[in-house]
C-alpha cells in the first residue's frame, strides 16, 4: 500500500480530509517506545569477527546520521545526483578515516556526531534502528559506514550489496559500486565487477542515503562461482 | 510515492465516474483492489476507502460496492455461504509512524441492495505497534485447499510481512497463534496454493508516485504456508527475494495488490491495480490479466492484442480455415541443387483477391488443415467493445482477414462461417489465455442462449466443432500465431 513515509504523511492528510480511516492518531515515531539499540546491535569487541554463515559482514563503524531534511522523498536518487551528493566532503577525512568507537565528528558549531563500532545482530544493518535506538532522527539522513576486511591472500571477488535506499561503496578508496534510485534492501541486488581484495587489510567504505522510511543495507563478497566468501577477518581498525 | 498532491488527486478522482476504454470499460478507478469475488452473479472488488467496484460481466465496471470500516487495502474471501472481509485500520500520523490493525468482518452478501447485506462486528485479528518492525496493514487471505485452514498475510515494506492463522468459522485469530515473518521489502501481499506449493505474492517497488511508480508484483513459493518462501534463484523473501510476475508496460506503470480469480480449471486470472494508466490520465485503475504458469511460476499474460492470426489447434497443429478449394500457387517444385548464375527472387504470397471469387457466397463450413498462410486460413480478431464481455476482456469478432466473413456458432451447437458479421451474439467470441499459454475460444451465445461451457474444439485432426471445455484435453486448446 505505502512505500514511503512521505506517503504516510500524505495518508494522514487524506485521512483527515476524506475520512478514509477509522482512527487518527497523529504522533511521531519518536514519541513512542522504540526497540532498544541492543535489540539490533552489540558493541564491537577487539577480537576480529568473521562473516556470518551466508558471508554477510556484520561488523561496521557507523556514524550517527547526517541530517538531510530536504529529502522529503527518494525520487531524486538518480545516478548523477547520488554521485554528486556522495562526492561532497561533509567533514574532513570523510573518505579516509578509520574511526574508533566514540570518535566524534564536528559538522558545525551545533552538530557533533559520534562513530559507533558495532556488530549487527541481523544480516542486514538496520540504519533506521541504529538511529532510533540512539534516540536520533532516523529518516532523511546520510549514513557513513566503514569496515576493515582482512584477507588471508589476494582474492578475486565481487562485492554484493543491497541497500535502502541509494548507496555508494569504495574498496581501498576505489569506487566499486553505486545503488541508485528509490531502492529496497535486497540480498545481492547489485554486484560489482570482479575486484581484488589484497592480502591483509582492506578498507570498505559506504555512504547510504535515505529520505522517508526504513533504511538498511547488507554486504557480502562473492567468489568467482557466486558463493559467499567467508574466510575473512573483520575489524574496526 | 512521494507526491502528496498526486496522491490526494488520485484519491479524489477515484471517486468520480469517468469514461474509459481499452482493456476494461466503465469506471475502473481504484487503488489497492481486493481480490475479485463473485456474489449473486456480480463481480466485486473493494479499494482503499469505503467503497468499491461492481461489474455484471467482469468487463464493464461501476462504483457502488459498499464496505464497512473505511481503512486501507481490503481483501475478501468467500467461505461457505458468507464473505469474510478484511481491512486495515491505519493510524496515520507524522513521518515514520507505522502502527496498524487488521480487522475482519462477515457479510452474507456483497450486494448492498440485498436485504441480507450487512457487516458483522469488527474483529481485531492482527496488529503491530510503532515499535515493531512490521506495519500491520494490507492483509490477504488464503483458505488452504488441502487442510481447510485459513491463513492471512499482512505487512508493508516497513519491516516484515507476517502470516497468522484465522478460524474460518469465526474469522477470529486462532487462539495462541503467533505471527510468522515470511518476507521483507514488499507490501500488498497475497497468498495462493497450486500443485503442492504455497505462493506468496508481494508488491515491490515504489507506490503512489503516479507515472513514476515502480511498483511490481513478485512471488516466492514454499511447501508450507508459513514459509520459507524462496524465489527462482533460491533467495528467501526474507532476504528481499522474489520472481517477477508483472511489472510496468503497455502504457501503464506500477502494478500492485495481486488477487487470484480462478475462472475454471486451467483458466486463471489475476486482478491488480495500475498506479498510473497512461490512457486514463495517469490515474490508478483496476487491471485484470490472464495468469499463466511457467515451470511452476505464475506470470501475468500479456494483454490480448487484436490482429490477424493463424488459429492453430493444440491437438495437431493444424490451422482453422474455411472449407474452400485449395488454390495452388503457380510454379511448382524447383530443381534441387545450387545454380550459381540464378538470381534470388522473393515470391508473392497468395492474395485474397486471387481466391475470394471462387468462394461460395453463403455460409461456409470451417475445418482444420495444414497451415499454408493462405487467405482462407488467416483470421482477424477484433474487439467488440459495445457488446459486454467477461472477466477482464470484451468479446471479439473473428473474421477472415480482409472480409466480413465471421466465425459463428450455429443454433445446433456447431460451427460455421457467415458471409457477413452482424453483431449477433453467436458471432461474438470469448478468448482467454489458459495457464499453459494456449487459448480457449468460446461463443457468447448458442441458439439464443448464453453459453457457459462450450468452446471451439478439435473433433478430429482436421475437424472442428463446439464441445465442452476440458483443460486436460488438447482438443479444447488453440494457439494464436502471427506468421
Amino acid at each position: 500500500m505505502f512505500k514511503s513515509s512521505t506517503l504516510k504523511a500524505a495518508v494522514a492528510i487524506i485521512a483527515l480530509s476524506l475520512s478514509f480511516f477509522t482512527k487518527a492518531d497523529a504522533q511521531s515515531y519518536l514519541d513512542v517506545t522504540q526497540p532498544m539499540f541492543e535489540d539490533y546491535f552489540t558493541s564491537s569487541t577487539t577480537a576480529p569477527a568473521k562473516p556470518d554463515a551466508k558471508g554477510f559482514i556484520r561488523r561496521w563503524s557507523l556514524l550517527e546520521p547526517i541530517a538531510k531534511p530536504e529529502l522529503r522523498s527518494n525520487n531524486m536518487f538518480t545516478d548523477s545526483w547520488l554521485r554528486n551528493e556522495f562526492a561532497k566532503e561533509v567533514f574532513p577525512g570523510q573518505m579516509t578515516v578509520i574511526p574508533k568507537d566514540g570518535d566524534k565528528v564536528k559538522l558545525d558549531k551545533k552538530t557533533i556526531l559520534k562513530w559507533h563500532c558495532v556488530d549487527s545482530k541481523l544480516f542486514n544493518v538496520k540504519l533506521y534502528r541504529f538511529a532510533t535506538g540512539l534516540g536520533l532522527h532516523a529518516t532523511e539522513g546520510l549514513y557513513q559506514a566503514v569496515t576493515v576486511i582482512e584477507a588471508p591472500r589476494e582474492m578475486k571477488v565481487r562485492l554484493a550489496v543491497g541497500s535502502n535506499s541509494g548507496s555508494q561503496w569504495w574498496l581501498n578508496g576505489e569506487d566499486v559500486l553505486l545503488l541508485s534510485n528509490d531502492r529496497r534492501m535486497v540480498v545481492d541486488d547489485v554486484v560489482s565487477k570482479v575486484i581484488t581484495l589484497k592480502e591483509g587489510k582492506n578498507v570498505l567504505r559506504g555512504q547510504i542515503i535515505n529520505g522517508p522510511g526504513m533504511s538498511d543495507f547488507c554486504v557480502r563478497f562473492l567468489d568467482e562461482k557466486g558463493n559467499p566468501v567467508r574466510n575473512l577477518k573483520i575489524t574496526n581498525e | 510515492m512521494k507526491s502528496l498532491k498526486t496522491y490526494i488527486l488520485a484519491f479524489v478522482l477515484m471517486t468520480l465516474g469517468l469514461s474509459a476504454q481499452a482493456q476494461l470499460a466503465g469506471n475502473i478507478y481504484i487503488h489497492d483492489p481486493s481480490t475479485i469475488v463473485k456474489c449473486d452473479g456480480k463481480y466485486y472488488t473493494f479499494g482503499t476507502g469505503s467503497g468499491g467496484l461492481i461489474s455484471d460481466d467482469g468487463y464493464t465496471w461501476r462504483t457502488g460496492a459498499v464496505r464497512t470500516g473505511g481503512g486501507v487495502a481490503p481483501d475478501v474471501i468467500k467461505i461457505g455461504d458468507r464473505y469474510l472481509v478484511g481491512y486495515s485500520s491505519n493510524y496515520p500520523g507524522t513521518r515514520g509512524y507505522t502502527k496498524g490493525d487488521v480487522i475482519t468482518v462477515w457479510t452474507k452478501t456483497l450486494d448492498p441492495e440485498s436485504p441480507d447485506f450487512g457487516y458483522s462486528e469488527q474483529e481485531l485479528v492482527a496488529w503491530a505497534g510503532a515499535d515493531d518492525d512490521c506495519w500491520a496493514i494490507d492483509q490477504a487471505f488464503l483458505l488452504d485447499p488441502t487442510t481447510g485452514r485459513l491463513w492471512m498475510s499482512y505487512g508493508t515494506y516497513f519491516g516484515a510481512i507476517r502470516i497468522v492463522e484465522l478460524d474460518p468459522e469465526t474469522g477470529k485469530r486462532v487462539e495462541g497463534n503467533e505471527p510468522v515473518d515470511v518476507a521483507i521489502d514488499c507490501e500488498a501481499t497475497a497468498l495462493m496454493y497450486k500443485d503442492g506449493w504455497y505462493y506468496l505474492l508481494g508488491t515491490h517497488g515504489t507506490c503512489c508516485d503516479g507515472t513514476n511508480s515502480t511498483y511490481n508484483i513478485v512471488c516466492g513459493r514454499s511447501k508450507s504456508p508459513t514459509g520459507p518462501y524462496l524465489d527462482n534463484v533460491g533467495r528467501d523473501m526474507l532476504e528481499g527475494g522474489g520472481r517477477m510476475v508483472l511489472s510496468a508496460g503497455n502504457r501503464a506503470t506500477g502494478p500492485g495488490h495481486f488477487g487470484l480469480y480462478v475462472e475454471d480449471e486451467g483458466c486463471e486470472k489475476m486482478s491488480f491495480h495500475w498506479e498510473a494508466d497512461f490512457d486514463r490520465s495517469g490515474r490508478s485503475t483496476l487491471g485484470i490479466r490472464s495468469l499463466i504458469w511457467k515451470n511452476g511460476w505464475p506470470v501475468a499474460a500479456e494483454p490480448f492484442k487484436e490482429g490477424t492470426f493463424e488459429i492453430e489447434s493444440e491437438r495437431r497443429g493444424y490451422a482453422l480455415e474455411i472449407a474452400v478449394d485449395f488454390v495452388r500457387l503457380a510454379g511448382g517444385m524447383r530443381a534441387f541443387g545450387v545454380r550459381d548464375n540464378e538470381a534470388v527472387v522473393s515470391l508473392e504470397e497468395q492474395k485474397l483477391e486471387d481466391v475470394i471469387g471462387g468462394w461460395p457466397e453463403g455460409n461456409i463450413d470451417v475445418r482444420a488443415n495444414d497451415y499454408m498462410f493462405r487467405p482462407h486460413q488467416k483470421w482477424t480478431i477484433t474487439a467488440v467493445t459495445d457488446k459486454g464481455g467477461y472477466l477482464g476482456q470484451p468479446y471479439y469478432k473473428i473474421t477472415i482477414a480482409g472480409t466480413d466473413r465471421a466465425l459463428a456458432a450455429t443454433a445446433d451447437a456447431d460451427l460455421t462461417s457467415v458471409p457477413q458479421y452482424t453483431g449477433a451474439d453467436e458471432q461474438l467470441w470469448r478468448i482467454e489465455q489458459l495457464i499453459d499459454g494456449t487459448y480457449r475460444i468460446m461463443p457468447k451465445s448458442i441458439g439464443g442462449k448464453a453459453n457457459e461451457h462450450l468452446c471451439l474444439v478439435s473433433t478430429g485432426d482436421s475437424s472442428v466443432g463446439l464441445g465442452t471445455y476440458d483443460f486436460s484435453s488438447d482438443n479444447s486448446k488453440w494457439n494464436l500465431r502471427d506468421r
